[in-house]
């Protein structure tokens, strides 16, 4: 088959990999705001406030990551996202009003008068724990099929608990990238609290995919694959190694290579999430539907992927300018 | 069972829909007052003009978030309650979706960034476009947005093939028959609610003696623009009843309470509809009016509630009293609003006396209006989608056809979820913007500080 001749597969497959990179810069980006979030009732009000600092400029073009991968399953795969957002429904829900909380928390922490900040620093942490929370129960869900049996769903709070303490991770890592001295080196001892997450995570999700599907486990363990893809597992341990032995000398005297966990933890999780990537493609509803089954008409694609190609690289761009306008160490952050 | 998820996800849709579409009103047309205060400044340099920006900044930066947040909401909730709507639709509908999210939603969270917090980073004119880049962005997002609701109002440009409906003209799509009217009705409401919003704020903080250039020329703006922009808005009001009655006449009927098909209709300012007996009670109108308004003949045909009842007896018009009522608030707060910024307006330029001239009771006045928008326009929203029922879209879907199956309690559950956090936050929002309004009165900084030179700035509140 031409697979470039006919829309009708490549497009899916374009939309398909446009989404998974979109889940991808979600879940490091707001990964690691959210874990910041998580981390809070560990900080005193001062450094609160410096942690605030260091993700303020970015969370909302961070969640609008997430607002891009919901919206192309949305437009691209629309059975696909009926089905799935259906299926986790409730968590769905605790997800959101755990993201209104915390997005309306952080504005409101800033503006409302003293004594009421400290209500704020709560909604603030409960919200950035209930999206983290609902987030790794429906990836567990999602892995497990989206049926809702005991075992799945205690497989799903499971991953929750993983994928909290992932972020909570990433987030000190950013924290040691982003601030100095004493926050700094409590961040330090935070990553060493939380990397186990990330690490039982990843292996919980590896281990479990394959047994719950016959399909993956032969795309895993059969003869050549096995060997193409033996890097990822070992790449993945390699940085958990060389994460650890970094955050035993941190920090580096003059600040040197602060920004390096949290590039060895944003290694990590695209090498967990190619790993996921590969599993199930090309189901999009885990073993039901294929993203060439539930893709929109071709012709509707295209004029989506017409914007998108204008409008992603111009994203791209400003992302970074952003991030290289608020680099540096976070300092007080005002309106000037 | 069935009809209870029905009745109650649209209860959740409509709830977390108009929770939304406050913050949006306010951003809209908030984005290019403060680039209007920003080329005012840039221009004279006065620093009236950036004390004006900077108060109303945060205002901007609270109800962005607040629209973001419940923003994110909306894109969930076609999935999780009405996944029959993209399943049918999903060819038109996702990807003006996909530019509203693309294009717009994009440019204004990173440009945020730059013009909330980057002003001593970046030069002054980058500052300058990235606050035009804002509210470009903003208007460019409802446009795409309120393209996709006119479409579902008044659909053209497609064929269905196999039960699915595929595009086959865009510009037809995108320029269908209501969405002129409905952009330019929505923007405008937006205008007005901005307006009075500044206008009310400013008078309670110039009550309360918080009686600086900043807030004299805030208000004096705002006062001016609503006197300026209302007639109009009324003006587009009434193009676009006279659009919907062409298109969608079962709708203009509800709005009515008209049952019968007749001639020489009046125009009903109270009446209780009846939707068991099919009648008005206690009807009270000015004879022969409604004709002439609609058909620009006072003995024009118009058509009643009755032509859109099958001969089976399915009922094809919405719940008249919803739609009746909506109507009459949003009507009666327009009103309202004409009163009161006139009013102000005369006193303002009578012996150019300014916002002097105002006497208590008018600022009291423009306190209670603060919010008269808000009202207007979910009474407007309420008005046009109620009225579009039983249809989602006009003759192509019904509601019922897209409502997921989820059990009811789960949906009643996670409603009373959200209206519990809706309630509590649109409480805090309202008490944060008047806590601001008091603490600047009584002059002493709120954290803004777009002073040049940050090292003589007091010391500001971090994470502003």
């Amino acid at each position: 088959m031409n697979y470039f001749g006919d829309p009708t597969i490549w497009l899916p497959f374009v939309f398909a990999a446009l989404m998974g990179v979109s889940i991808l810069i979600y879940v490091i980006l707001d990964g690691f705001d959210l874990g910041v979030g998580v981390l809070f009732p560990f900080a005193n009000d001062d450094e609160k406030d410096r942690m605030i600092a260091s993700i303020g400029p970015f969370w909302d073009a961070n969640e609008t990551w997430l607002v891009l991968a919901v919206g192309l399953l949305l437009v691209a795969f629309p059975s696909a996202h009926g089905a799935i957002l259906t299926a986790l429904y409730l968590p769905v829900a605790i997800m959101l009003i755990g993201l209104i909380l915390r997005g309306v928390a952080f504005e409101f922490r800033a503006k409302a008068p003293a004594p009421h900040k400290h209500l704020w620093n709560n909604a603030f942490f409960a919200g950035s724990l209930m999206t983290s929370l609902s987030q790794g129960f429906m990836l567990g869900m999602y892995v497990m099929g989206l049926e809702w049996t005991l075992a799945h769903v205690g497989f799903a709070i499971l991953t929750a608990v993983f994928l909290t303490v992932g972020y909570s991770f990433i987030g000190a890592t950013w924290i040691i990238h982003k601030t100095s001295a004493v926050l700094q080196a409590k961040a330090v001892e935070w990553a060493k609290g939380g990397i186990w997450g990330l690490v039982l995570g990843i292996g919980a999700i590896s281990l479990a995919t394959p047994f719950v599907s016959t399909r993956i486990f032969d795309k895993w363990f059969s003869f050549p694959e096995a060997l193409y893809l033996s890097p990822l597992p070992i790449l993945s341990g390699l940085l958990v190694v060389w994460l650890w032995s970094m955050l035993r000398k941190m920090p580096y005297a003059e600040d040197r290579r602060s920004w390096q966990p949290f590039a060895a933890a944003t290694a990590l999780w695209i090498t967990a999430f190619g790993g996921m990537a590969y599993s199930f493609y090309p189901y999009v509803v885990p073993e039901q539907i294929t993203i060439y089954e539930a893709a929109s008409a071709p012709e509707s694609l295209f004029i989506i992927l017409i914007g998108t190609c204008i409008v992603l690289p111009t994203i791209m761009g400003y992302t970074v300018l952003s991030y290289f306008i608020f680099r540096g160490k976070a300092t007080e952050l005002r309106y000037d | 069972m069935e009809l209870e998820t029905l009745l109650l996800s649209r209860i959740q849709f409509a709830a977390n829909i108009s929770f939304h579409i406050l913050f949006p009103t306010i951003t809209i047309a908030l984005g290019w007052v403060l680039l209007f205060f920003k080329l005012r400044y840039n221009r004279t340099g006065e620093e009236r003009w950036m004390e004006a920006y900077r108060f109303w900044v945060k205002i901007f930066a609270l109800s962005f978030a607040m629209g973001v947040v419940s923003g994110i909401t909306m894109s969930f909730q076609f999935g999780t309650n009405w996944p029959g709507f993209m399943e049918k639709v999903g060819n038109i509908a996702g990807p003006l979706l996909a530019y509203e999210i693309m294009t717009a939603f994009f440019l204004e969270a990173v440009f945020l960034g730059i013009m909330l917090f980057g002003f001593s980073r970046v030069p002054n004119w980058v500052h300058t476009l990235a606050t035009f880049l804002v509210a470009f962005g903003t208007m460019m997002s409802a446009f795409w947005i309120i393209v996709l609701n006119s479409w579902m109002h008044t659909p053209q440009g497609f064929e269905m093939i196999d039960g699915v409906a595929h595009a086959t003209d865009w510009s037809a799509i995108i320029f269908n028959p209501s969405m002129p009217y409905r952009f330019t009705h929505m923007v405008l409401a937006s205008f007005l609610t901005v307006s009075f919003l500044i206008a009310g704020v400013s008078a309670f903080r110039w009550l309360i003696g918080g009686r600086t250039e900043g807030v004299r020329v805030a208000m004096k703006t705002a006062i001016i623009a609503a006197a300026v922009l209302i007639p109009v808005q009324i003006l587009v009001g009434d193009m676009h009843g006279l659009n919907t009655k062409e298109y969608q006449p079962a709708k203009v009927a509800a709005m009515e309470g008209n049952w019968e098909t007749s001639t020489g209709v009046p125009l009903i300012l109270f009446a209780i509809p009846d939707e068991e007996a099919r009648e008005n009670r206690f009807e009270i109108g000015i004879p022969k009016l409604a004709s002439f308004i609609l058909t620009h003949d006072w003995n024009g045909e118009v058509k009643g509630l009755n032509e859109f009842v099958t001969e089976d007896g399915e009922v094809l018009h919405p719940r008249v009293s919803p739609v009746f009522w909506s109507f009459r608030v949003m009507v009666g707060t327009g009103l309202l609003m004409l009163l009161v910024s006139w009013s102000a307006t005369y006193m303002i330029m009578r012996r150019k006396r300014g916002v002097e001239g105002l006497p208590k009771p008018m600022l009291y006045a423009l306190i209670g209006m603060s919010f008269s928008g808000w009202l207007a326009t979910l009474a407007g929203w309420y008005t046009t989608e109620i009225g579009r029922q039983p249809w989602l879209v006009q003759g192509v879907m019904t509601t019922k056809e897209a409502v997921a199956d989820v059990p009811a309690p789960l949906v009643l559950s996670t409603l009373i979820a959200y209206l519990l956090v809706y309630a509590g936050l649109l409480l805090a929002y309202i008490f944060v913007i008047f806590y601001l309004a008091r603490k600047t009165a009584r002059g002493e900084s709120i954290g803004t500080n777009i002073a040049p030179s940050p090292a003589a700035a007091p010391k500001a509140m971090p994470a502003e």
